[in-house]
């Protein structure tokens, strides 16, 4: 898959941030095309929340750049990331779960009434459709989002980032908590996502997850970039090798973080 | 009564419960009013037949108690509609009663001796010019308290608590201790007292224009569900609410209109209008410090329901995290929060000291505590995210209705601190109880 005569949605280039002593993302470079889905692997702890919370400005980067469509792009905060059509489903999926789940799909882009009140049935309206797409038997629209179950929140969390029309989109663990039918729902929605050239940024911890759904991997471990790869010049065990070793297969691009071979 | 017929038929019980949960569902009555209207009942039949038994006179339950406890009720329920958005925004704010103080005062001096030095004294504009300024200082104290938290990231408990001595010591040291009266007579009116309520055709255009407004809010909530084929609530239930709803407001304004001006006040308005009044008699109808808190609650209810500001505090309530990462400026959220609850304050500090007919600077002495917990019995959680305005209004009544229930039995000072004290703590209790059970 050559991608390098195309402008790449998202460019990251030469990314840190330190918390405290911890590197937590260590000179990151990392890119992703319109249409494609990059899981982002690696361990407990390899920096991978921390990157994506980085392109979605929840926070603010020490040092790197952040492109968009070729453009250099100016996020500070999540709300600058939206504008530049960043959605992101966090891993503590970050719904407020004392409101109900049409409140939670609009907050901070509440629908208004001409007056400029809230438009909680237009909300609600609009939630149902999204919602319809994604998990068909949902109905507990008027319940505070901390009566529903795991999965049911999570169906929440992935529809507030699609239903802004997102051109790329972070998925952190999207279905940790879901069964086996609503995980079967997302591979479906990311494939007609990709289809409508949507870019997408798959975390994970687990390569089981993401291995089939995936176009191309990078791996992190404690805060470096171990190397990229395509999905299908690489096996599944060169992967883990990549995650718990750091060792880049052949067939892979290394990265600042893989091992030196003596 | 319930108890006796569902023991004695089981099957009865079932039938018995379903039609009670199928009517509040139907209604969309709240589990909590219901409860929180019945502690009210009964504190109120308590205290009449209390006195009635014990005193051999029941005064509770009359126009005149009812009145008053309207009045006395103003001014912390106008302060803990505050309270709900900084409680459920996981903040306190223990500074308030101390602000009543040095607002009073900062009010007082200016209409009793800064003013007149310059339009006169009398002069029509002194009222109006010292209610804005109170009502700037309350909000720049309030902004001011909010920075602290919300940009220099101190404690909300630490910023008050310090708020509680720095504006107290303020109040004090504004005019050297002195009581500073009479204050301005239109300013007074705020206050309430026999000219500062609305008489009985000013009670009637209130009460019908709430009533209007009950049947129009039901009316476009019925509109707004059709237009997105939700369902309906069966038009049954929206009856009654509409009846129960106008029955309420129309017997308020029946109560305030039978409470009519005691004869020293006839007298005197005699006397100024050079009219005979003897046994006439004048309603005093709504107060106008309830119609201001009447005011304030509404404005809150829409504040907190119908704009985008109040969705933002529930949801900082609930996930300040998740409220950031959706966007909302937290920050800038919690000074707006607190700028509010100083303006409130304010208007509180106006009622207080036009009530007292001065300004000291011991007014509002332990408020922050009453307020906190009119806003904690109604129903607002300390673990935040939770609360509602009509709640914590309810819950001032309740608390007030406790205090002035034991003056009129002659319980005193200390013992209505024990009783209020513990009702607080029984309250969160069923509170608990109630939301365990309920999960
Ligand atoms: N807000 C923070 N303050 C301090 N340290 C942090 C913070 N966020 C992350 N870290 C640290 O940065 C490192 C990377 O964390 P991060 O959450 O990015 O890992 P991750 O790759 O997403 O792991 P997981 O698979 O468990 O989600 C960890 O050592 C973590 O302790
Ligand atoms: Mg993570």
């Amino acid at each position: 898959m050559s991608n390098t005569d195309k402008i790449p949605l998202i460019k990251m280039t030469d990314i840190s941030i330190a918390f405290g002593g911890i590197k937590a993302v260590d000179h990151v470079d990392i890119d992703l095309f319109p249409g494609e889905v990059v899981a982002v692997l690696g361990h407990n702890g390899a920096g991978k929340s921390t990157l994506i919370k980085i392109l979605s400005g929840a926070y603010k980067r020490d040092s790197g750049k952040i492109f968009v469509r070729g453009e250099e792009a100016d996020i500070n905060n999540p709300r600058d990331a939206k504008k530049y059509g960043i959605e992101t489903i966090y891993q503590t999926l970050a719904v407020a779960d004392n409101v109900d789940a049409a409140a939670n799909l609009y907050l901070g882009r509440e629908i208004l009434t001409k007056i400029g009140t809230l438009d909680d049935t237009a909300m609600e309206a609009e939630a149902r459709k999204v919602m319809g797409r994604l998990n068909p038997n949902f109905q507990r629209f008027k319940e505070p989002v901390s009566k529903l179950s795991g999965g049911q929140r999570q169906s929440v969390a992935i529809a507030r980032a699609i239903l802004f029309n997102a051109r790329i989109l972070v998925m952190d663990e999207p279905t940790a908590a879901l069964g086996p039918q609503e995980t079967e729902q997302v591979g479906e929605l990311i494939h007609q996502l990709k289809k409508d050239g949507i870019g997408i940024f798959l975390i994970s911890h687990d390569i089981h997850d993401v291995f089939d759904l995936a176009d191309r991997i990078a791996v992190m471990k404690n805060g470096k970039m171990v190397g990229y790869a395509n999905t299908k010049d690489v096996t599944k065990d060169e992967v883990l090798g990549m995650i718990i070793l750091g060792k880049c297969p052949p067939a892979a691009i290394p990265g600042p973080g893989a091992m030196q071979e003596a | 009564m319930t108890e006796t017929t569902t023991t004695k038929y089981g099957a009865a019980k079932v039938e018995h419960q379903g039609a009670i949960s199928r009517f509040l569902e139907a209604t969309e009555i709240n589990t909590r009013l219901l409860g929180m209207l019945g502690a009210l009942l009964i504190i109120w039949l308590g205290f009449h037949f209390y006195g009635e038994i014990f005193i051999g006179r029941g005064s509770f339950l009359t126009p005149r108690n009812l009145w008053n406890l309207s009045v006395q009720t103003s001014s912390i329920g106008i302060m803990s509609t505050g309270m709900v958005l900084v409680i459920i925004t996981r903040n306190i704010d223990l500074s308030v009663g101390s602000m009543i103080g040095v607002i009073g005062m900062a009010m007082g001096l200016l209409q009793v001796e800064i003013l007149p030095q310059y339009v006169g004294l009398g002069h029509w504009s002194i009222w109006i010019l010292a209610v804005i300024t109170g009502l700037v200082l309350g909000t720049v104290i309030g902004a001011f308290h909010g920075w602290l938290i919300a940009y220099r990231k101190i404690p909300a408990f630490i910023v008050t608590l310090g708020g509680l001595m720095v504006w107290r010591g303020m109040a004090f040291l504004s005019a050297n201790g002195r009581t500073i009266s009479p204050v301005d007579p239109t300013f007074a009116l705020l206050g309430g007292g026999p000219y500062g309520a609305v008489g009985e055709v000013g009670s009637w255009i209130v009460g019908i224009v709430a009533c209007v407004g009950v049947v129009w809010m039901l009316y476009s909530g019925r509109q707004a569900s059709k237009r997105h084929d939700f369902k309906l609530k069966p038009m049954w239930a929206e009856i009654f609410i509409a009846v129960v709803g106008c029955g309420a407001i129309i017997s308020s304004v029946l109560l305030v209109n039978a409470y009519p001006w005691p004869k020293g006040i006839l007298k005197a308005y005699g006397r100024a209008h050079d009219i005979d009044m003897t046994g006439v008699f004048v309603s005093h109808g709504f107060a106008i410090p309830v119609l201001i808190l009447l005011a304030v609650g509404i404005a809150m209810t829409f504040l907190m329901t119908r704009m985008r500001f109040g969705r933002y505090v529930y949801a900082i309530g609930g996930n300040p995290e998740a409220a950031a990462l959706a966007g909302i400026n937290t920050r800038w959220m919690t000074l707006k929060i607190f700028a509010l609850m100083g303006m409130l304050t304010s208007i509180s500090a106006v009622i207080a000291s036009a009530r007292l007919n001065s300004a000291t600077n011991a007014l509002g002495t332990l408020d922050e505590l009453y307020v906190i917990a009119a806003a904690v019995i109604g129903g607002t959680s300390l673990t935040g995210g939770v609360g509602t305005i009509y709640g914590a209004i309810l819950g001032a009544l309740v608390m007030q209705s406790l205090l002035s229930g034991m003056v009129l039995i002659g319980f005193d000072s200390a013992i209505q601190r024990v009783v209020v004290g513990s009702v607080l703590v029984l309250a969160v209790w069923i509170d608990t109880v109630y939301n365990s059970r309920k999960n």
